[in-house]
């Protein structure tokens, strides 16, 4: 399979690294080889370099250089938040909030802290994914040290108003984490204005290398450390920098925020172009922000509900096609459980595993929309066409010499 | 963790043989559910004399995996005689397919259990078995158990080593499962699947798992 002829839709996961960046990338780890730490001549260019990168990015969330720290990504970061601040600050208190929508880097860390005496509950979302904002309230108390929701979800593109809740979290005087993977570069952040003291972000969400991330955390906020070593990053995360992810970082970065404009009105168009093209068919329905909302649904994230068949088949059709999706089916996760983020916004199982999740990139082509539309209203039909799982009051969607089975 | 399909398993998902339903079947059974993601249902024409599948189709909502093993199995037992295929093992279909992922390897078990199923209906329709008895021993338990595949390793939670203590107490059934580290992510789905076996037996007992994290033993 040459790389042309593969549609790629599936950038809400990883995406396809820049030339630009990739080049950029090379002469560093050709030339600066050296480790930041070290006292000689190639240890102070490399932490210059770092330096620099780290003020160009700490520059696009309106955050101080040093308030910014490298990790390997944003499971990291997430892990390093949540962990770090219960940590450090368990005297304080033991309870932690979530939103019931969170990646599993947040929500599994947060729940493993039960076993170390931490109380830690979800706070409610509404059908198109948005937090409860009275429920966050109502469920806030004296011993709560952290809350954490995510900035924009990663299946359904729902983005939050994170200013509102960080208000709520200053006001109460709680630290307000937010897992920001799937908006930084798509979106301006702005850190201080928007309440934020804890802000997970990475790379390859944005044609940048993978295994390099960077957790802001604001100036005053104490985390537990959780790597020991020759104190790099400020002593907070200890292993020799990644000197050349980090160069690809901040030229990606730069490269986003250039084009931020430009990129989002061609997203946002195809996104809608692509919507559009599969809510034709039948039996089908929008996760996620959509209607009056669409304006706070990330520009590159669509997410379908293909009723009465499944995801992981629909998706090995698509990915013999040369078309690459992702689903919130059980049978196309490690787990083999459903999307717990399909379930937190109301839809029962069946429902979750008909769901299919196309994240597009400034690469997404309209002729490769059209192609994807296409086929997906072809794989459809022969997934209804065998399904053992149509309704009755829908047998039309069955092949005239098959028969109906499925009945409440 | 890309899903690797055989050759033969993209083959039945994509061309799968004996699709659709049987107008004239004598035997029918529907197995797994639409909540969790895999529904097979098969139509078999038993011919009452000679007790051999003349015919059987089938329809499947569920994954690749799903259509494939249901697919393959219609194609293992079309021309067997019924007693022959009752004495199947679940991984059958799995095997003539070139091996599945371990994380699939239930599909083959629901593909293979939903044609027992049918003939079950068929030999009591026909008053060659009788209703099957309600009591829920130690054997019929573990029998169940031997169902339900690890989704890392492939192979049935007793073969693996997964299920340390087992106790029928009256209406009570305790069901201890240990995992590893590298397992735990597994325990919800496990869990469903035990319940769900049992559920599908029928019995009225009231059913507790608990799953357990293994650590600190030396071999």
């Amino acid at each position: 399979m040459s790389e042309d002829q593969i549609i790629y839709f599936d950038n809400g996961d990883t995406t396809r690294i820049d030339d630009e960046v990739l080049d950029h990338m090379m002469q560093f780890y050709k030339t600066s080889y050296g480790n930041p730490v070290s006292l000689h001549a190639l240890g102070i260019e490399a932490d210059d370099n770092i330096i620099s990168a780290r003020e160009t990015i700490a520059g696009f969330i309106n955050a101080e250089a040093e308030e910014v720290i490298f990790t390997s990504g944003a499971t990291e970061s997430n892990n390093m938040a949540i962990n770090g601040i219960a940590g450090y600050y368990k005297k304080k208190g033991k309870h932690i909030l979530i939103s019931s929508i969170e990646h599993s880097s947040v929500k599994e860390v947060a729940h493993r802290l039960k076993t170390d005496g931490f109380e830690v509950e979800e706070v409610k979302v509404d059908k198109q994914g948005f937090l409860d904002i009275e429920d966050l309230k109502s469920k806030i108390r004296e011993t709560t040290i952290l809350v954490s929701v995510i900035y924009g979800n990663f299946e359904i593109g729902t983005i939050q108003d994170i200013k509102e809740i960080g208000k709520i979290c200053k006001d109460k005087g709680v630290f307000f984490h937010t897992d920001a993977a799937q908006v930084f570069g798509k979106m301006k952040i702005d850190v201080k204005d928007e309440n934020i003291d804890l802000m997970t972000f990475n790379a390859h969400k944005n044609h940048g290398p993978k295994g390099i991330g960077a957790l802001y955390i604001k100036k005053g906020v104490k985390l537990k450390k959780l790597i020991d070593g020759g104190a790099h990053e400020f002593g907070l995360r200890s292993g020799t920098e990644n000197l050349p992810a980090i160069m690809g970082f901040a030229l990606a970065s730069e490269i986003a925020y250039r084009d931020l404009e430009k990129n989002t009105a061609h997203l946002i168009k195809v996104r809608d172009q692509l919507a559009n093209g599969l809510l034709e068919i039948d039996h089908v329905f929008y996760n996620g922000a959509h209607g009056d909302n669409l304006d706070k649904r990330l520009p590159h994230n669509v997410d379908i509900t293909f009723q009465y068949i499944e995801g992981e088949a629909i998706l090995m059709h698509l990915s013999l096609r040369n078309i690459c999706v992702s689903s919130g089916s059980a049978c196309s996760s490690k787990t083999l459980e459903p999307s717990h983020v399909l379930t937190a916004i109301g839809l029962v199982h069946e429902q979750a595993h008909g769901s299919i999740r196309f994240t597009i990139s400034k690469y997404t082509t309209e002729q490769e929309v059209d192609t994807v539309i296409k086929n997906m209203k072809e794989v459809v039909e022969i997934l209804r066409s065998m399904s053992s799982f149509v309704p009755e009051e829908h047998s039309e969607l069955i092949n005239k010499d098959a028969k109906t089975f499925y009945k409440k | 963790m890309a899903l690797k399909y055989t050759k033969e398993t993209i083959d039945h998902f994509t061309k799968p043989h004996n699709l659709g339903t049987l107008e004239n079947a004598n035997a029918e059974a529907t197995e797994g559910s639409p909540a969790c993601g895999d529904m097979v249902n098969y139509t078999l024409q038993i011919n009452p004399e000679t007790l051999i599948i003349e015919d059987i189709k089938f329809r499947s909502y569920g994954c690749a995996s799903n259509i494939a093993t249901a697919s393959i199995a219609t194609d293992l037992v079309k021309g067997k005689h019924i007693d022959e295929v009752k004495m199947m093992g679940s991984s059958e279909a799995a095997t003539k397919l070139g091996g599945l992922p371990p994380i699939k390897m239930h599909c083959s078990v629901l593909a293979i259990n939903g044609i027992k199923a049918a003939i079950r209906e068929f030999e009591k329709k026909i008053g060659r078995i009788e209703d099957e008895e309600r009591v829920l021993t130690e054997k019929a338990l573990i029998n169940v158990l031997k169902d339900i595949m690890h989704p890392k390793h492939g192979i049935n939670i007793i073969d693996n080593g997964n299920v340390s203590r087992i106790k029928i107490e009256g209406q009570n059934v305790y069901i201890v499962i240990e995992l590893e580290p590298d397992e735990e992510i597994f325990a919800p789905n496990i869990r469903e699947e035990i319940m769900e076996h049992l559920e599908a037996m029928k019995c009225s007992h009231e059913i507790m798992v608990k799953t357990e994290p293994k650590s600190g033993q030396f071999i």
